[in-house]
């Protein structure tokens, strides 16, 4: 059975339900019982036309829930009623769906769960694995969600920035159990592109591209993490650089600059470095510029104060860095780094411990231990 | 089958035989150390036993509810503390036996030196559902 392809129809599929007049919570839950039937049914038993499958047995399921719920008795005879919606209605229901899935009055965590299965049509259990959480959990997390948004209309456009910000947090979820959020963040999101014409879904599309190409070299045996600058660049994926490169020149052409398409300018510079030595640093403190101009978040602050050293040498670096609050994730790791390439390996080696401890993840507290030791170990020499 | 925490901390036990932190230990030791963790959880995979793994970041918050109305009291964040829960592994094996074999193995993890840790570790059965049969 081709999942993908399963998966593809999912916001189709819940938008022909609406179209006929039903809810969106009870059709998104009738595609998803649907989808498991699918999943079931197709390996040994492959339909001819996947799609008409699809409408057909989500529609039954409909059908049976309604039956067997007397609550809903009078939604059925609504259906029975009412005329179906003619043309002059917005047609795109995938991009509606987007926007409901994000919508406002949800927390992220809600909104991407949302997103994963009403969009990209996972199941419960495969969104439960992704997040290491309970499928029951998720389960209620799913179902509060479409609760929270079941009186917002289904055609209402909505804001692109919180569909951004729930595709972006997909992506960085990366890879945990048996779906790669990362791959399928992509796939969302080039949908979104092929729908919309956005300068920042252009602009995310690229970002996620540029990094996605980097994945293989991001890591080596054990799960040790490498950092840009000793990564073995052959591994990089050319096909995905040369297409995220593409879609953002087309964004910036535009004019119109949103903080996705900074960042992904920045890691279009280091994708364009065949070493981390020709890397232009002074344009990627400028997009930096470019970025706190946008955003003014502290981890674009803080990334600009490595590029600043980078650019201007170590105690530039420093300054910059002097300048944010100590408090800030990764503070102490990027203090540590300024202060090794200044040379001062005792207070480097320090940082780098107590960056281990304050690291949020155990790939981060090894690279950071591993970092402590061995300029410890170059000390004892 | 019988669950056990194997809970990784540093708090009232024995003291180790080992005491040199991780950050004086060479690069490769730091490797060695991380994919025996990393295939011993994969062992235990493979033979069925392993249930979870999971680590904590050392800094931690104690609080307490502080009565109607109020906020909850806090102390902390502690960084440094001499009761760190460093991290556990959850395993269902067939026998109490087991389960102290299982923690021997871990606790032989390799580190200064490429020698054996011979960290403590503590096993903890988890509380069960009663039987349905009683008597």
């Amino acid at each position: 059975m081709d999942e993908a392809v399963l998966r593809t129809l999912t916001p189709t599929v819940i938008g022909i339900l609406v179209r006929r007049g039903v809810d969106f919570a009870t059709a998104e839950d009738a595609v998803q019982d649907a989808l498991v039937e699918a999943v079931r049914a197709w390996p040994t038993d492959p339909p001819r036309d996947p799609k008409g499958w699809l409408i057909a047995v989500s529609w039954r399921k409909f059908l049976d829930a309604a039956r067997a719920d007397s609550s809903r008795r009078r939604r059925e005879a609504l259906v029975e009623v009412e005329p179906p919606p003619g043309p002059g209605e917005p047609v795109d229901d995938t991009l509606a769906l987007y926007f409901l899935c994000a919508h406002p009055s949800l927390t992220s965590a809600s909104a991407v769960a949302l997103t994963l299965r009403a969009v990209g049509g996972l199941t419960t259990r495969q969104i439960a694995r992704a997040y290491l959480v309970p499928e029951a959990t998720m389960a209620q997390r799913i179902s509060r969600a479409k609760r929270t948004v079941s009186g917002v209309r289904f055609n209402q456009p909505g804001d692109v920035a919180t569909v951004l910000r729930v595709l972006y947090l997909v992506f960085n979820e990366g890879y945990s159990g048996d779906v790669d959020l990362a791959a399928e963040a992509i796939r969302l999101t080039r949908q979104l592109a092929a729908r919309i014409r956005h300068e920042e879904v252009a602009g995310l599309l690229a970002l996620m591209l540029l990094h996605h190409a980097r994945r293989a070299a991001r890591t080596a045996a054990g799960g040790r993490l490498v950092p840009l600058a000793e990564q073995d660049r052959s591994r990089w994926d050319t096909s995905l650089i040369a297409e995220g490169v593409q879609v953002l020149q087309n964004a910036l052409a535009r004019d119109r600059l949103g903080e996705y398409q900074a960042q992904a300018a920045i890691a279009a510079l280091h994708a364009d470095a065949r070493t981390a030595a020709e890397t232009d640093w002074v344009q990627i403190v400028e997009w930096y510029d470019e970025l706190m101009r946008l955003t003014d978040s502290p981890v674009a602050r803080l990334n600009r104060a490595v590029a600043v050293g980078e650019a201007d040498g170590p105690r530039a670096g420093l300054a910059a860095l002097a300048e944010l609050d100590p408090a800030l994730p990764r503070h102490r790791a990027v203090a540590a780094y300024l202060h090794e390439r200044a040379g001062e390996l005792t207070t480097a080696a320090r940082l780098y411990a107590e960056a281990a401890r304050l690291a949020p993840s155990l790939p981060e507290i090894d690279h950071l231990t591993r970092q402590a030791a061995r300029l410890n170990a170059d000390l004892r020499r | 089958m019988a669950k056990y925490l194997l809970l990784k901390h540093y708090r009232g036990g024995p003291t180790p035989l080992h005491d040199v932190p991780m950050d004086k230990w060479t690069p490769e030791e730091i490797s060695a150390h991380v994919q025996y963790m990393r295939d011993f959880a994969a062992q235990l995979e493979g033979t069925g036993e392993f249930v979870e793994g999971q680590a904590l970041s050392p800094e931690g918050t104690f609080v307490r509810y502080d009565g109607e109305g109020r906020p909850p009291v806090t102390d902390g964040p502690f960084a440094e503390t001499k009761d760190l829960i460093a991290g556990w592994m959850v395993i269902d094996v067939e026998t109490y036996e087991r389960a102290l074999e299982l923690a021997g193995e871990l606790s032989a993890a390799p580190g200064a030196g490429g020698k054996p840790l011979h960290e403590w570790l503590e096993v903890r059965p988890f509380l069960t559902v009663p039987p349905t049969i009683s008597e």
